[in-house]
């Protein structure tokens, strides 16, 4: 267990300090590429918690998939590709303020409800496990008693599509 | 610190999430306040691999399958209206898009 432990820590200062990057680097590009760090992370702790089909997913869509969304957005909105200055809106101090107010809350609430070594997670975190791995008791589960909300995103995703399309088409 | 703990991960969550919260804030750039909701996203699906490893529900999972598949939509409308914004606009700041103000 002691392993999961130092690999949580490494992975979770890993996305920490990428997160602050992204919110704070001079370059939209270095941003872009901050966030690919915090979603492998990420995708890392999935892992950690078993849930390796999730963690897949990530890899696929968000860092796949998304990641190069974003970049053609930089490149085709021409946002200042090279270091600039102008990213960061005069305001940035009530960003911190807002932050530090929301995370003491949240961070109060969460020591107060789940204290430290009080909830530990099962020994082995295989979650729900009937029989194989996780991947297959995820199918099953979005197969059988979450189809309806299956089809829903799938409907949410050519509607999305074709607003993409629509909203981003020459005329 | 020999097992994994719920709150160690419910904290980073938080923490990722209050990033996030920064970012949208303080950002002048559409592009980077969406990345920052993609940072807001993944703490939200942090927050629910947690406990579904503590409860031991799949549908943890499912939701976190859900949250991917939306934001992904996300992203795809959102990068199309920056697009739109930028070819009518010639900007993406958000200082500049201040037409709606009363």
């Amino acid at each position: 267990m002691v392993a999961q432990n130092v690999f949580f820590y490494l992975f979770a200062a890993m996305i920490v300090l990428s997160a602050i990057r992204v919110v704070t680097a001079k370059n939209v590009v270095h941003a872009a590429l901050y966030l690919v760090a915090v979603l492998a992370g990420v995708a890392a702790q999935y892992v950690l918690l078993a849930a390796e089909f999730v963690a897949a997913t990530q890899v696929l869509v968000y860092l796949g998939a998304v990641m190069v969304l974003f970049l053609f957005g930089i490149m085709l909105t021409r946002t200042e590709v090279g270091r600039s200055q102008d990213l960061t809106n005069r305001h940035w101090w009530s960003g911190i303020v807002a932050a530090v107010a929301v995370f003491a809350v949240m961070a109060y609430a969460l020591i107060d409800a789940f204290g430290w070594s009080r909830t530990p997670l099962p020994a082995d975190t295989r979650i729900a496990v009937v029989d194989g791995s996780n991947t297959s008791t995820v199918s099953d589960a979005i197969f059988g008693q979450y189809l309806l909300p299956f089809e829903a995103i799938s409907v949410l995703l050519l509607a999305a599509l074709v607003g993409a399309v629509v909203l981003a088409r020459k005329d | 610190m020999d097992d994994l703990l719920l709150n160690q991960f419910l904290l980073l969550g938080a923490v990722l999430f209050c990033i996030g919260v920064y970012g949208v804030i303080a950002r002048k750039n559409t592009v980077l306040v969406l990345m920052s909701i993609e940072l807001i996203l993944n703490s939200v699906n942090i927050n629910l691999i947690a406990f579904g490893a503590m409860w031991g529900d799949i549908a943890a999972s499912v939701f976190a399958l859900f949250v991917i598949a939306v934001a992904a939509a996300e992203v795809g409308v959102g990068l199309a209206i920056v697009l739109l914004i930028y070819r009518n606009r010639r900007t993406v700041d958000l200082d500049d898009l201040a037409q709606l103000r009363g």
